[in-house]
């Protein structure tokens, strides 16, 4: 038992912050204190992430198989853990000036970020459950945490009847994969699921990507995307965009590698073709956008099509051709969310646009290091984020999937045209009113910083390729 | 006959007899107070089968509390039992129909019981060893000790579910006035109250 506890000692420990913050709030300064547990909040994902990033390189199993340690979950925790940590002080100065900052934010985005945790390390299907409903829970209440905003609380509202929705496929694909393998650990489920399958265990594969696919945002179960994003206060929107991603995706490896792990043909053409419809649909809809956030969503919807490819691939390289790819998917999205979160005007926040006309003009820098992260998500090559499309195409192409690998060069190539009006907006736009000069630091570092990955990371990608391939040899043996 | 076959026909025939009462009886507390010899009956027949954790927790919840609280509901709504009873009366054919058909659709789904290939039944639960244990304490090994995890992750989301509730709908209201438990209590008769004698006939 100590030595399962020492396994999940790190979610342990996030759990007992939060509740150790929340009793100190209460009992004291209540709204007062909530800046100090935000940024101790951000301090801890900090050195939680450096913890598991350093802590052996051993795969183990706790609690029976039901939570798993190893690279793949250390990699995703550490994406997981870096990115909750830069969009909460990204956040914190927008939240502040609206008089938003509560205590409870901090504390429900930490609980959050043990049920991510516990996702990607789900080594059983109640686990699974548990960790997807704790994540989503807390996103449902921080999504409407706005309350006397319409759109938030529609925002919250829709997110939490259509991931009830999707709750249900995911669990009744549960029961049949249960009901069909005898078992709910996923070692016991991949010793069932070898060679033909019967149609039971198929249709409870099916419900299960289903379920996970609206978790991903993937198209067609992408509807709820837009609007939540819209609705929801941007830095809130932002934490949507990226963390979470990151949790979903990779909950959806380890299901798909770990417990039908036997059976690639079976999944790999339902995913293959969210990936075609996410990448497709993103592209093409974003196009009529004239709310950045929206059209953040659509990107974001575009993206997950990019990361299913690689995961479609059905190899180590497809594995980690999407690691990579969502964490460069995610820094590109902190620097973007950083612009995103600064935009105003007079005093007030915009989000149209049309706001960013002549950004050249009047913000030379943030049009700048705009116009690489776009030039990033567009996967212009000489940008990082080319080099994430890169190894997906690649993985794609090497498992066979020559058709798949077209297609997304094709929606890429659609794709880039959105972002590319941005550019165009920003350089060569009409005037408008311009937007307020001021910028807070953290967002300031947070932009330029991400924008020089973009350019500085072509070099080695910072060493992850190699971390991200030891993760995916992990998940697929 | 042996003495656990007496006790089982006794209980089975008190439960379903009870059960019958349940229905026909005129008087809707007597309903419900049919209803609890039911459960205890039922409670009864767990006990002959060894599952004594079931029926303890039959007698306490549903006779301790769900039964007492039907009891409360029936005494308190004025509800006209009567003429429900004779409205009920129109659709005994009905009902009968959907009892019929929903008995034969049981009978055919455990005519043709089949178990997938490959499936060993229950394969988490066989892990615990039965032996000795009683299965309050099984039931409480596999709970506490096999799915820590999962009992810990639940509470979680139960306080995540609370968090959630409050801070979407609790309002700080300022213009009331509050009790302060603390300020009454250190209140101070010698520094509030003040003794004045008043002499006859002036007055203050």
């Amino acid at each position: 038992m100590s030595a399962d506890l020492n396994i999940i000692l790190p979610e342990i420990l996030l759990s007992l912050f939060a509740m150790g913050a929340l009793l100190g709030a209460v009992y004291t300064g209540k709204d007062k204190l909530a800046l100090p547990i935000l940024w101790a909040t951000a301090g801890l994902f900090v050195a939680m992430a450096f913890w598991i990033g350093v802590s052996g390189d051993t795969d183990r199993m706790a609690f029976g198989g039901m939570f798993t340690d190893d690279a793949f979950s250390r990699f995703a925790k550490v994406t997981i853990l870096l990115s909750a940590a830069a969009v909460l002080l990204l956040g914190q100065d927008y939240m502040t000036r609206n008089d938003m900052l509560k205590f409870e934010y901090p504390v429900l985005v930490t609980l959050a970020v043990v049920g991510m945790m516990t996702m990607v390390s789900a080594g059983d299907l109640m686990v699974l459950y548990m960790g997807l409903e704790l994540q989503s829970l807390a996103l449902y209440v921080v999504a409407s945490m706005r309350r006397d905003n319409l759109r938030s609380t529609e925002a919250g509202l829709k997110y939490f009847v259509l991931g009830a929705l999707s709750s249900g496929l995911l669990l009744y694909g549960a029961s049949l994969t249960y009901g069909y393998a005898g078992t709910t650990n996923f070692a016991g489920i991949i010793a069932a699921a070898e060679g033909d399958i019967s149609l039971g265990l198929l249709f409870g594969l099916v419900f299960m990507a289903s379920g996970l696919a609206f978790k991903v945002s993937a198209a067609p179960f992408h509807m709820w995307t837009p609007d939540v994003y819209e609705g929801s206060p941007t830095p809130v929107t932002a934490f949507f965009a990226t963390a979470p991603k990151v949790a979903a995706m990779g909950l959806f490896a380890r299901v798909v590698h770990d417990a039908f792990g036997g059976v690639v043909a079976d999944w790999q053409q339902i995913i293959a073709l969210l990936a075609v419809a996410s990448m497709f649909l993103g592209a093409i809809a974003a196009i009529g956008q004239t709310d950045i956030k929206r059209l953040m969503a659509y990107s974001s919807i575009a993206h997950m099509g990019f990361a299913l490819m690689g995961l479609a691939a059905g190899t180590a390289a497809g594995v980690q051709g999407m690691l990579i790819y969502m964490a460069i998917y995610v820094t590109m999205n902190i620097g973007t969310f950083a612009f995103i979160l600064s935009m105003r005007r007079d005093g007030r926040d915009v989000t149209d646009i049309a706001a960013l006309n002549m950004l050249s003009k009047s913000h030379p820098t943030h049009a700048l290091a705009l116009l690489v992260l776009l030039f990033s998500l567009a996967g212009i090559p000489p940008m990082l984020g080319f080099f994430g499309k890169l190894y997906v195409l690649q993985a794609a192409v090497d498992a066979g999937l020559f058709w798949l690998a077209v297609l997304g060069v094709v929606a890429s190539v659609i794709g880039a045209f959105y972002y590319l009006r941005l550019v165009y907006f920003m350089y060569f736009g009409t005037e408008g009113e311009p937007l307020d000069q001021a910028m807070p630091a953290i967002q300031w570092v947070a932009m330029v910083g991400c924008a020089a990955i973009m350019v500085l990371g072509i070099v080695n990608l910072f060493g992850i390729e190699g971390l991200a391939a030891a993760a995916a040899e992990t998940l697929v043996r | 006959m042996s003495i656990a076959e007496i006790t089982f026909y006794l209980f089975a025939i008190t439960t379903v007899t009870a059960g019958l009462f349940v229905v026909v009886a005129r008087n809707p507390v007597h309903s419900v107070l049919w209803l609890i010899l039911t459960f205890l009956s039922t409670a009864g027949l767990f006990v002959l089968v060894g599952a004594e954790f079931v029926a303890m927790l039959l007698v306490i919840v549903y006779v301790g509390a769900v039964a007492v609280l039907f009891l409360f509901v029936v005494m308190m709504l004025d509800i006209d039992f009567a003429a429900l009873k004779a409205e009920m009366a129109k659709y005994v054919p009905l009902a009968g129909l959907i009892g019929v058909v929903l008995l034969m659709q049981l009978a055919l789904a455990f005519g043709v019981w089949e178990t997938a290939d490959g499936v060993s039944t229950a394969a988490n639960l066989g892990a615990i060893e039965r032996g000795e244990m009683e299965n309050t304490a099984a039931l409480g090994m596999i709970l506490y000790d096999q799915y820590f995890l999962l009992f810990q992750l639940s509470g979680l989301i139960l306080l995540v579910a609370m968090i959630g509730a409050i801070l979407l709908t609790l309002r700080h209201r300022q213009d009331i006035k509050r009790q302060n438990v603390l300020a009454q209590m250190y209140r101070d008769p010698a520094k509030t109250m003040e003794i004045k004698d008043v002499k006859p006939g002036q007055g203050l």
